[in-house]
């Protein structure tokens, strides 16, 4: 996300090869080849139980795969030639789904962990206003920096969450279902303040979701991940025109149709919008 | 940070890249002042800032940046390599402290700038600190006030077992007898080699060290009477009843503890059953029940190890010892034992559950209040046993 002089890799964030996970007998994974750019919102799809967590353990390491490589921002995490230290976990966030935050702490002191972990020089007092800052970056008030997770609604849990993700301005973004479990509107602020962020911070997003709405308003190319493998990457327009069986019913079913209506009409609208400005 | 340090070292020396930097001789943030130029009238000066403004390096300069207390009217971002939003942060919060307008950031530092200027972080959410003698007597106060509230729980708990009781006594069809077999199972069954192994060697330890200081009365004999009254009347049933709130009264809390966090009691209440039926009765009647006959075994292990003493130290038959037992021991100390073990179960498994239910909010909680449960049923028992002491005494008993 930094704003650099210096000629860092330009190559794509993540590229996962050949991919192989088994439990016991059964291969949730079997040679599953993926590729993020850098700087876009990737959505990952797929039906229940298809392996899409399972997808974004293996690329943050959580789960060590039977076979594959996964390079993540140029970095060899898996396979041959590995490297042991991550130091690359400094430069990416993950959200989990339910927020997974440390319910032992405030929601400042959880955002304030990564920060000591990675710099335990930093003086505690400035600490302590970066957690503060970064908790109201995400758009909560500010009184909820000293709450504790059980005092916060689901919505706002998510956004401590990522306000955890965030601590350490990293280029890369995991969000795993963040719109699950949250109302409408709500849904809707947090998939623009993920665009919000994502264009400030020109972070890459990989991004797990089953919320339509989600994928048509600020997925940039979405991956479909089906028969053990990713069946088809590119925008929805792309995927709609492979013609396979499972996405035509993902996108042309009834809750397809109606976010793809949703999404029409909010164009309509903008560009009504933008039409009356030129008018005047 | 050290070690941090080398890791990058060690990184260049490979040629691999590294997160924040390629020279290390840039690996720093700087800042200096410098005072305004003709153009402008006012005083005040101007102040440049340059190298690279990210988390990883702006903790020197942040220090540094708070101790200038001058007018600084223009902050000059010219030079800077890199920035992020704590940087930014930074940048903002002085040109906001001083009044200050910024130049020469590039369009990203200005995209950066404008997102942080969106928020006003100028709010203090330190909470007042009060000082020491405030804050002593208000701790203790709360702690005072605490435990009042801890005894109305307590009561209320007791009510409402009374209460689910006396709904499954109207409606016996309803008595959850399959958690009553598998907590009785739990509670009794399991706990008889730990339960047996540590009254056999307490027995043993009783008559051993009793026998060692009779012998200076040459009333060796006696180490019988002691054996078999003590275990009977005190040792049998209170070490059973501390080794089952170790064992089960803690399980007790930690179960109903995690149940209340993952929201399965609620689940519960809204289907209409009472938890108090289906969870508490089950467990307390289990543990009142088993505490009976674990507190009798005991006594009899322990009885057991103190004849192996006098068979192989003191040279008592091993069957004499049992038989001199019957004669010495009367038949209330037995039923001193077998009146109290009901009592501790009572108390163990009510401490268990009780504080099990009152598990709120986070996973920390379930850790204290189990702590908590085998500490004050421990607590309790030792108080009752006490009181029970007396009072057999005095009917006569003794």
């Amino acid at each position: 996300m930094k704003m650099n002089t210096d000629t860092r890799d330009e190559g794509p964030a993540i590229v996962v090869e050949g991919l192989v996970n088994r439990f016991g007998d059964f291969a949730v994974h079997d040679g599953l080849d993926l590729t993020v750019r850098r700087g876009e919102i990737l959505g990952v799809v797929g039906g229940s139980g298809t392996g899409k967590s399972v997808l974004m353990r293996s690329i943050i390491g959580l789960q060590q795969p039977d076979a594959g490589r996964i390079t993540v921002l140029g970095r060899n995490l898996c396979g041959e030639g590995a490297e042991t230290d991550l130091v690359v976990r400094e430069r990416w966030g993950v959200l989990f789904q339910g927020g997974a935050l440390f319910s032992t702490l405030s929601v400042g002191e959880n955002v304030e962990v990564p920060i000591k972990q990675f710099y335990p020089d930093l003086d505690p007092a400035f600490r302590a206003e970066i957690a503060r800052y970064k908790v109201m970056l995400t758009g909560l008030p500010e009184d909820a920096v000293q709450k504790y997770p059980s005092e916060l609604s689901g919505g706002m849990k998510k956004r401590a969450g990522l306000a955890r993700a965030l601590a350490l301005d990293p280029e890369l973004l995991f969000l795993d279902e963040p719109t699950a479990g949250l109302d409408p509107i709500g849904a809707a602020k947090f998939d623009r303040l993920t665009r919000e962020l994502q264009e400030t911070l020109g972070l890459t997003v990989f991004l797990i979701t089953h919320d339509l709405d989600t994928l048509y308003e600020i997925c940039d190319r979405v991956a479909v991940i089906a028969d053990k493998t990713i069946i088809a990457v590119g925008t929805i327009p792309e995927l709609v025109a492979t013609g396979h069986p499972w996405i035509e019913e993902y996108f042309n079913g009834p809750r397809g149709r109606s976010a793809h209506d949703a999404h029409l009409r909010g164009e309509a609208v903008n560009a009504a919008a933008n039409g009356a400005e030129i008018g005047a | 940070m050290m070690e941090r340090d080398a890791l990058w070292r060690e990184s260049l020396a490979r040629g691999g890249n590294c997160p924040h930097t390629f020279n290390p001789m840039q690996n720093s943030a700087h800042h200096s002042l410098e005072p305004l130029g003709e153009e402008s009238d006012a005083d005040g000066s101007r102040l440049v800032l340059s190298g690279q403004l990210t988390l990883a390096h702006i903790g020197p300069l942040e220090t540094d940046l708070r101790r200038i207390d001058g007018p600084v009217r223009v902050v000059d971002l010219a030079g800077v390599e890199e920035i992020d939003t704590v940087g930014a942060y930074v940048v903002c919060r002085m040109a906001r402290l001083h009044e200050s307008d910024i130049t020469g950031a590039s369009p990203e530092a200005e995209r950066l700038l404008a997102a942080v200027r969106e928020i006003d972080t100028a709010g203090d959410t330190h909470p007042h600190r009060l000082p020491v003698w405030e804050r002593v007597p208000t701790a203790l106060g709360e702690r005072v006030f605490g435990a009042r509230g801890g005894i109305y729980g307590v009561v209320g708990f007791f009510g409402q077992v009374l209460v689910g009781a006396a709904s499954l006594a109207r409606h016996p069809s309803r008595f959850p007898f399959k958690a009553l077999v598998h907590q009785m199972e739990l509670v009794g069954v399991s706990a008889l080699p730990i339960i047996g192994l540590m009254s056999f060697l307490i027995g043993i330890v009783i008559a051993q060290q009793g026998s060692v200081q009779l012998q200076q009365f040459g009333a060796e004999a006696l180490t019988v009477n002691l054996v078999g009254r003590i275990t009977l009347r005190e040792l049998g049933v209170l070490m059973t009843a501390i080794m089952v709130a170790g064992r089960s009264g803690s399980a007790f809390a930690a179960q109903l503890g995690t149940m209340k966090l993952t929201e399965e009691i609620d689940a519960m209440r809204t289907i209409g059953i009472s938890p108090i039926e289906v969870l508490v009765i089950p467990r307390i009647v289990a543990a009142t029940f088993m505490m009976i006959l674990l507190g009798f075994y005991a006594s009899v292990l322990a009885i057991i190890g103190g004849a192996v003493v006098g068979q192989f130290a003191l040279g008592i038959n091993f069957v004499a010892f049992l038989l001199r037992i019957q004669e010495v021991v009367p038949t209330h100390d037995l039923w001193v034992g077998l009146i109290k073990a009901p009592v501790f179960g009572l108390i163990v498994a009510m401490s268990g559950c009780y504080n099990g239910l009152q598990v709120r909010s986070n996973s920390e909680e379930v850790g204290r209040r189990t702590t908590m449960s085998v500490v004050s049923a421990i607590f309790a028992v030792i108080v009752i046993d006490a009181f029970f002491a007396v009072f057999f005494t005095e009917i006569g008993w003794g």
